[in-house]
């Protein structure tokens, strides 16, 4: 793997490297030096390294971080850091690891982003369920404030700044930014129309607030120690660096590889022995989730993409959060679409109509296809009950057999945040190639292959 | 839909283009009411213009291009700006409002017949106007045990509710008080309570008023009338003096419910529950229902002409003998004829619509005003001192607390102990009984209040302290030297209508003093000089120079502070005449009772605490022979001698505009012209500050009794509401946990409160809200409550507290 670089994985091989002195005995470089490399210049001059680096957002939107950070209005005090740790989208599990593995370089990445942005307080949010996830961070948090590398006159200078560690309640749609905000100030997670409440502009407290995820904030250590030019070195000019993803389904090999941007292909994610290692029991690929439970699906045909944002995105999908959730063959894509929306349809926060409704009636319509009690027309009111949520034509990738052109990501949307939408995913791209196993379940009450049943 | 959104003055218009037709509209008001002034209703379920939106529901969604190409947006949460093209009815927009009504009805019963919203409800209106016509719907609908009482008015049937979050968001923004919530999520999500903590608000009917669906029902109108059969007239709540606008439904002549109406100067289609639920008393089988005679020890039903004989023999001797109390439960009309009879006719000064509880009917005169708008100012300073107003004036609180909140304005509060407002004051501060001047002279002299003008509401925080220490807090305030304005807060109805028509000592109506005359009135006669006021004349009763006591509608032995005195006023006088409407305390010892035709009844017009005048309209027939107060006065001024032309309450508006100069614009055409009334002119009278009262010294041996009232205290009109009457808890003294702790009842238990010879036994609990050396209660108008031991004559009311009964 040496030739692969690797920025926020390199001390994944390290025991101690969750403790500070191995974060600080471990790696290329000292622990906390991007932290002492950025409070040696200018918060203005760290903002401008970041933006100059293109550091692209790792939570789903892939937005240019520095970008961001220049969003909030001048002049508006206090401001606030949330650090988005409530990874739930279904494949995705790299954040996770980043805070089991190395929660130093996450904090030293939340200092480096609070000194630039003038922030009064940092919060963590971590996800409910991931508890070895928060017991890592607590205990190097601790460390680091022992250390006097978090809290006041950080490091002997004049820059001090608190990070709070909180805990979720185990809601998927927290992981929205505007609900982890709701839920962070103590009310229901339910997300905030965007406009008006861009959390940069009216946040956390209706204060200016940044949201980045806990990959992107990890990155920041590394950009500090060695430049902006260092990292537009690896990946592609427009989507430089690394990035985690998260291989899952069918392959030989799952896991959480650190893989250059726009370089890698699915292709080499599947097959490569570095990576997934081929796909099981070496059967034929029926079709890929390049991006998390939210994104439309991608076929064979698209297995020669390199993962990068706007070309896959052209191309009817997402790279969302980096997960990739691979499909056989063997796959019964009845129950793999009925899986994906009952998750959908269960984590929906009940604010919209849409969502509240649609996602659970899609659910439960799927839920009679599979158990053989669908009805013919049952077909085409799944897709108009899914375009409801989601009216107009759902991105969806090509089927170039069948003629049938891509519809560019993202959708449009009658709710508030994408998660109605995203419901409509797993339909839209089951039921445009696989429209047969659908009614085959419903005029014979079976599925296509029957051996789905083990899968 | 009755809701409308409040008016708005274009002072910065922008041109939008809605639906191909270029408008101008207030730059960033929100699209859904700027549309709708602009005439386009669009479709919505969780907006109310009274609340801040939160664009769930989705059904206001329309296709809005601001430059970047058309995309759907929330009308309800877009601000207008310049060249915004809207549209509100396009394939899309339509395909998605079915797509919602669709979404709605999925899970909704459907069970209109039986729904107390059907024939009023905005789903099923909406499901007409934009709705699929038929559902696609296969499965098994949702179900949830229904209704369920989440508090003693109100029922909630989650299977019909479309979570809009309208009731949850009244409660905790418009009434603050979070009770109900939405609980688990997607499919699951419903609003409930939780266990044990019912949504036990002041304010929840006016959920049930909001809610776009029959979810949340009221229990006194559940199952009573389809909304076709229902008429209504509009009117004004006479449960306080804040004068909420309401609708007055009834049907087969049945006064069934009241709705609120959104009059933008008052109370914003807001009404409290105690009003709201009042109406079962209109209706209330135990109201009077003809006039009664006392024969021997018992009262028994007379003719009319026998009962106003009767009640006219005994208003014939000397006038400096005869007296009236009461007259702030009157319409205007009826005030004005009463004070025209009793000053005009009897020729007797001895006249007061308070009862002891109020402040000086001339100091009320002289204070430069302000409405309630003036004192809610965005960004203004208020300086509250007066009763709690959550208890008191729920709707005054509920705008106080939004200045506060959603307005920037900073709110003083000088309180004796914790009120409902002390949470939302920027400052609140305590004060000891009979030290309000002083407390007020400090937060002057603080700085604190800033430079700008001071809005003070003025009233009485308690009864046990007298109306003479707030009095020279007011002078202080109007010797300050500052723009200072008042908003009286006395509570009773129509105090403010009752003053102005001279139910008051020394006064005419309109404003004017007795001493300077009026010529215009055409009275036979006026009294010499000025009279008594209601602690006088119950003296004067008491010690027997008062022969003949009339009680317009009140009921001192409740509602006067001194118990003592006013039961010796009633059984010394000779003859007590009671005009009412119910059974009471006081007019058990009556010789005479007329019964009155009460709220709902009678027409006319009733005068807020701002000088608010507003019409009420009669809407059902009095019960048996009950009749207007005003035409009960014309015939007993016909028996003494003099005939008034007047035949309806329209006539009485015409007199008092021809001859109360305060009041020459409020004829009834102005009236029709300005649902939301007319202010009267401010007119101030002179007042001569008197001496500062002395106050005694602070001892540390005793405490000082704060006696103020609640929401659901006693009342003879609660009492004959079945469905608010149980909300009636038995008051409690309030004590300083350290003061509990010393008697030995760190847990409350039972005490006994001295005070000079007079005592009364109560349960007493700690307080935290309730500073040291305060012993502070709610009236109960019973015999063993704070007014068996307040003494009239009194500053303030020391009191000693005994563990023990």
């Amino acid at each position: 793997m040496s030739d692969v670089p690797r920025i926020v994985s390199s001390r994944w091989d390290v025991p101690d490297a969750h403790t500070l002195d191995g974060y600080r005995a471990s790696g290329g470089y000292e622990g906390y030096a991007g932290l002492r490399a950025a409070l040696a210049t200018s918060p203005r001059e760290v903002a401008d390294v970041v933006k100059e680096a293109t550091l692209l957002g790792r939570g789903g939107a892939g937005f240019p971080a520095g970008v961001k950070w220049g969003f909030c209005p001048p002049g508006v005090w206090p401001r606030y850091i949330v650090v988005n740790g409530d990874e739930s989208e279904p494949g995705t599990y790299k954040d996770r690891v980043l805070m089991e593995r190395d929660p130093h370089q996450l904090i030293e990445g939340c200092l480096i982003a609070a000194y630039a942005i003038g922030a009064a307080q940092v919060f963590l949010y971590v996800r409910g369920e991931m508890a070895h996830a928060q017991e890592r961070i607590a205990a190097a948090l601790n460390e680091a404030y022992a250390a006097n590398l978090v809290g006041r006159n950080i490091c002997g200078t004049d820059f001090s700044v608190d990070i709070v560690l909180h805990w979720g309640a185990g809601a998927y749609i927290v992981g929205e930014e505007t609900a982890l905000i709701e839920s962070l100030e103590g009310n229901r997670g339910m997300p905030r129309l965007k406009p008006p409440f861009f959390p940069a502009a009216k946040g956390l407290y209706m204060k200016p607030t940044i949201v980045n995820n806990v990959e992107t904030l990890s990155n920041l250590p590394w950009i500090l120690c060695n430049g902006s030019d260092a990292y537009k070195e690896i990946g592609s000019d427009t989507s430089p660096g690394t990035r985690l993803v998260a291989v899952s389904g069918h392959v030989k090999k799952p896991g959480v590889f650190e893989i250059p941007q726009g370089v890698t292909t699915y292709r080499d994610l599947f097959y490569d022995d570095r990576y997934g290692g081929g796909i099981r029991d070496d059967n034929e690929l029926k079709a890929f989730i390049p991006g998390g439970g939210s994104a439309p699906w991608f076929f064979p045909e698209q297995l020669d993409m390199a993962l990068e944002g706007r070309p896959v995105g052209a191309a009817g999908s997402m790279l969302g959060s980096g997960a990739i959730v691979v499909m056989d063959e063997t796959t019964d894509m009845v129950k793999a679409c009925l899986r994906l929306v009952r998750f959908f349809a269960r984590e929906s926060c009940g604010k919209c109509t849409p969502c509240r409704e649609g996602t659970s009636w899609e659910e439960k319509i799927l839920q009679r296809i599979y158990d053989g009690h669908g009805r013919p027309s049952d077909v085409d009111a799944l897709l108009d009950v899914a375009d409801n949520i989601s009216p107009g034509p759902y991105p969806v990738a090509a089927w170039e057999a069948e003629g049938l052109a891509a519809v560019p990501f993202p959708p449009k949307q009658t709710t508030i945040c994408p998660l109605g939408p995203s419901s409509v995913a797993p339909i839209t791209s089951a039921l445009r190639r696989f429209r047969p196993e659908f009614e085959a379940r419903i005029t014979r009450g079976n599925s296509i292959p029957l051996e789905a049943a083990h899968g | 839909m009755a809701e409308k959104p409040p008016p708005i003055e274009v002072t910065d218009p922008v041109t939008i283009t809605l639906d191909g037709t270029p408008v101008q509209v207030q730059r960033g008001d929100l699209l859904i009411d700027a549309a709708e002034r602009a005439g386009t209703y669009i479709p919505r379920f969780c907006y109310h213009s009274r609340m801040n939106p939160v664009g769930m529901c989705r059904m206001c969604l329309v296709e809005v291009d601001a430059g970047r190409g058309p995309s759907l947006q929330p009308s309800c949460m877009l601000e207008c700006s310049p060249d915004m093209v809207v549209v509100t009815d396009s394939d899309l927009v339509k395909k998605v409002q079915e797509g919602v009504l669709e979404y709605l009805l999925l899970n909704h019963p459907l069970d209109c017949p039986v729904c107390d919203k059907g024939g009023e409800c905005p789903l099923q209106d909406h499901t007409m106007a934009y709705g699929p016509g038929e559902s696609r719907w296969l499965e098994e609908k949702r179900h949830y045990a229904k209704p369920v009482a989440i508090s003693e008015t109100v029922y909630l049937d989650r299977e019909r509710c479309i979570l809009c979050d309208r009731c949850t968001r009244f409660a905790k923004e418009v009434a603050g008080d979070p009770l109900i919530h939405f609980m688990d999520r997607g499919a699951a999500t419903q609003v409930n309570t939780f266990p044990d903590d019912p949504f036990a608000s002041y304010f929840s009917g006016n959920t049930v008023q909001i809610c776009p669906v029959g979810a949340l029902t009221a229990k006194p109108y559940r199952f009573k009338a389809r909304p076709w059969d229902l008429s209504e007239v509009e009117s004004t709540c006479t449960g306080c003096s804040v004068g909420c606008r309401i609708a007055v439904q009834s049907s087969r002549n049945e006064v069934l419910r009241y709705m609120g109406v959104d009059s933008p100067p008052v109370n914003w289609g807001w009404v409290c529950d105690k009003g709201r639920f009042s109406f079962e008393a209109v209706g209330g089988n135990r109201r009077l229902t003809e006039p009664q005679v006392r024969k021997g020890d018992v009262l028994v039903a007379a003719r009319w002409s026998d009962a106003l004989d009767a009640a006219a023999a005994a208003l014939r001797g000397d006038p400096s003998r005869i007296a009236v109390l009461g007259g702030a439960r009157l319409t205007n009309e009826a005030a004005f004829a009463w004070a025209r009879l009793t000053k005009g006719v009897i020729g007797t000064d001895n006249v007061d619509a308070q009862l002891g509880d109020g402040l000086p009917a001339e100091l009320l005169l002289s204070l430069p005003a302000a409405t309630i708008d003036q004192t809610c100012e965005p960004g203004g300073t208020i300086l509250y001192l007066g009763p709690d107003p959550k208890e008191e004036l729920p709707v005054l609180f509920l705008r106080l607390k939004h200045a506060v909140l959603e307005d920037r304005a900073r709110l003083f509060e000088l309180a004796p102990a914790d009120t409902g407002l002390t949470r939302y004051a920027t400052r609140s501060l305590r004060y000891v009984p009979g030290a309000a001047a002083a407390a007020v002279a400090g937060l002057l002299a603080g700085g604190e209040l800033g430079d700008g003008p001071i809005r003070v509401v003025l009233g009485r925080a308690s009864v046990a302290e007298s109306a003479a220490t707030i009095v020279d807090a007011a002078m202080v305030l109007v010797g300050s030297g500052r723009e200072v304005t008042f908003l009286p807060a006395l509570r009773r109805a129509n105090v403010a209508g009752a003053i102005d028509m001279g139910l008051s000592p020394a006064l005419l109506p309109g404003r004017q003093k007795l001493s300077a005359g009026n010529a215009s009135l055409g009275w036979p006669k006026l009294p010499a000089e000025g009279g008594l006021d209601a602690t006088g004349i119950l003296q004067a009763a008491a010690d027997g120079h008062i022969d003949t006591l009339v009680l317009l509608g009140a009921d001192p032995l409740a509602d006067f502070p001194d118990r003592a005195l006013a039961e010796r006023a009633l059984t010394t006088a000779r003859t007590v005449i009671s005009l009412d409407t119910f059974g009471n305390d006081s007019n058990r010892h009556a010789d005479v009772v007329l019964a009155a035709a009460g709220f709902a009844e009678v027409s006319g017009t009733t005068t807020n605490l701002e000088g608010r005048v507003t019409a009420l309209e009669a809407k059902v027939t009095p019960p048996g022979t009950a009749r207007a107060d005003w035409s009960i006065a014309n015939e007993i001024a016909e028996r003494l001698g003099t005939e008034f032309p007047e035949l309806s309450p329209a006539d009485l508006t015409a007199e008092i505009a021809r001859v109360a100069p305060s009041h020459a614009a409020v004829t009834s055409a102005a009236l029709d012209a300005a649902p939301d009334g007319i202010v009267v002119g401010a007119m101030p009278l002179t007042y001569e500050a008197p001496e500062p009262t002395h106050v005694p010294a602070v001892d540390s041996y005793s405490l000082r009794l704060v006696a103020g009232r609640s929401l659901y205290g006693t009342g003879t009109v609660l009492a004959h509401c079945p469905s608010s009457a149980p909300l009636a808890k038995p008051s409690v003294l309030r004590l300083a946990p350290a003061e509990a702790a010393r008697l030995g009842l760190p847990d409350g238990g039972r005490v006994r409160v001295v005070s000079n010879d007079r005592s009364f036994v109560c349960d007493a609990a700690p307080d935290p809200g309730v500073p040291e050396g305060i012993a502070a209660m709610y009236l109960d108008g019973s015999a063993s409550g704070p007014t068996a031991i307040i003494d009239a004559a009194a500053a303030v009311t020391e009191v000693r507290v005994e563990a023990g009964s």
